[in-house]
């Protein structure tokens, strides 16, 4: 009875979460554009997708400024949190408070506050709009605390004698940094650098205040489609995005399992 | 270690210090010289005056929000905490499909809330099967926090049942061995250990609820009007004054810190409830 009650819990919340979802799987497939009244199966807002400039360049831009704020964010991510691991406590509590700021405000503030200094540096030095490098910068601003969180546990758990073992060895420290220290927090990067990209990726509120009308995003295509009427076309490419990304973590599940299940089979083996 | 590579590695954070120094500060310095100033660049305190006409719109937003995150708070920890007792393996299974939602835009699976709701919407559809209805549920305050409940449900469950796991078993078998039934369990161990994860999933609804803008625009139509709406009016919306604008943000971030401030008292202070 009790693990009835569980089931049905759990299914219930599931049902919550992907109601809309469903809405929205089964409105790309209909041969109309009503959102609620079902006229029959069709491809054709599929066909219809890759032809509809807006969109496609939509797309193109997203994937462009969350790959670029990605790399950026990584690198400006990882460099910045092997200076803060190599200060003294005190300055160092100081700059990840400093750094924690873009994860704790609200977001709507983060964006207004960009914006502002955006439209301003522009009255002053002349020249710059709002536009696809504002909009990087911002969104670089916004990603790099995400690498650090995940960069920062890593390079506090790695043995910090490996790297004076492999100076030692005569390594420069640079070869030191790139064939041990790189190694051992590369997972706590890679994890960074996920995160920022999903964060770009799905960002509306703080690239609709910091990007011109020439570099638009998915979301704010999809917001100003929000004031009229949203066309099937955007439920068909959330669709493919939404299988794409369940078929991706699926596979890494599956590899990760597997990996494990290999791993324990040799340690049964060593035993 | 070597002092002098540890000195010099230091400076690999410059670049970040300069960054965050033009990128983070001056930004929030902006917004408060903003609000601080009129609109011909004097300094005045008129704004910040202003804001008292606001105060509804406020008090709406932290009603609302708060309404909705603690009904996160009431359908997040049961299922975190059913979740945390199946297998391991399962348990992934469980997390990745709470997570994967939040890979559709929000605003989409917004709009498809407004079609589910809608007065001939696909839920009044299915009541007038049953000659029930229609009952109406869109632009309603009801319709708000049910749109906040369901964008921001997985930033509860998540850190929750992150901590739920990582609670040692053999607290709660010493605590059954002495006596203690399923309630007291719950309520004496279960709850008081997880109390880190509640803080932290707490302000990971609540920080993003109450700030919002669209969910209440389009699940509340006009009439429910919430901070978000109302900054992002003097900003990018019909009335135009990035003063007043700047007002309401410092406003609505020092409401923020205060309400962080008081969840923090709550935790313990162990310290791992970072807000991720």
């Amino acid at each position: 009875m009790k693990k009835f009650f569980s089931k049905a819990y759990v299914a219930f919340i599931f049902l919550f979460l992907y109601a809309p979802i469903v809405v929205l799987v089964v409105f790309s497939f209909n041969n109309s554009k009503s959102r609620s009244v079902w006229h029959g199966f069709t491809f054709k807002w599929y066909a219809e997708l890759f032809q509809d400039e807006a969109i496609i360049e939509a797309f193109g831009t997203t994937m462009l400024v969350a790959t670029l704020a990605a790399i950026i964010a990584t690198l400006l991510g990882t460099m910045a949190a092997i200076g803060f691991v190599n200060m003294k406590k005190a300055p160092r509590k100081f700059y990840m408070q400093v750094n924690n700021i873009p994860m704790l405000n609200p977001e709507i503030v983060t964006g207004v506050s960009l914006m502002l200094l955006f439209v301003n540096i522009g009255r002053f030095l002349g020249g710059l709009e709002l536009s696809f490098a504002t909009l990087l910068l911002a969104h670089i601003t916004f990603n790099v605390p995400y690498v650090i969180l995940n960069v920062m546990p890593k390079l506090k758990q790695m043995d910090n004698h490996l790297f004076e073992a492999a100076l030692d060895l005569g390594c420069k420290p640079i070869q030191a940094f790139f064939k041990v220290v790189l190694h051992e927090i590369l997972p706590g990067i890679i994890s960074g650098f996920i995160m920022a990209f999903t964060l770009s990726f799905d960002d509306f509120v703080i690239s609709y205040f910091t990007s011109g009308p020439k570099s638009q995003t998915l979301s704010l295509i999809i917001y100003a489609m929000t004031r009229k009427r949203i066309s099937p076309k955007i439920n068909a490419l959330s669709t493919i995005m939404f299988i794409t990304v369940f078929v991706l973590l699926l596979v890494v599940n599956l590899r990760q399992n597997k990996d494990k299940t290999t791993i324990r089979k040799r340690g049964k083996m060593i035993g | 270690m070597n002092k002098k590579t540890k000195n010099r590695k230091k400076y690999l954070s410059a670049i970040y210090i300069l960054w965050m120094l033009l990128f983070t500060i001056l930004p929030l310095c902006l917004v408060v010289y903003f609000s601080l100033t009129s609109k011909d660049g004097n300094f005045s305190f008129e704004n910040l005056k202003n804001i008292g006409e606001y105060t509804p719109v406020f008090l709406s937003s932290i009603k609302l929000s708060a309404i909705s995150t603690i009904i996160c708070l009431l359908l997040g920890y049961p299922f975190a905490y059913i979740i945390s007792k199946v297998k391991a393996s399962k348990q992934v299974i469980f997390m990745i499909f709470i997570m994967l939602p939040m890979w559709i835009n929000f605003l989409l699976r917004t709009y498809a809330w407004m079609t589910l709701l809608e007065n001939n919407g696909i839920i009044n559809k299915f009541f007038s099967l049953f000659g029930i209805g229609p009952f109406h549920m869109i632009n309603t305050q009801g319709a708000v926090v049910l749109g906040m409940v369901y964008n921001f449900l997985p930033y509860m469950i998540i850190p929750i049942f992150n901590v739920i796991t990582k609670i040692d078993k053999s607290v709660v078998e010493a605590a059954q061995d002495l006596g203690a039934n399923n309630v007291h369990v719950m309520g004496r161990i279960i709850i008081p250990l997880s109390m880190p994860g509640i803080v932290s999933g707490i302000t990971m609804v609540f920080v993003p609820a109450v700030s919002t803008f669209i969910i209440s625009t389009m699940l509340g139509g006009g009439s429910n009007m919430m901070i978000g709406d109302l900054i992002e009016l003097q900003f990018l919306g019909g009335s135009y004054d990035p003063n007043l604008g700047s007002a309401l943000s410092l406003v609505l971030m020092v409401l923020i810190l205060i309400s962080m401030g008081i969840m923090n008292e709550f935790d313990d202070g162990e310290g791992d409830s970072m807000v991720l």
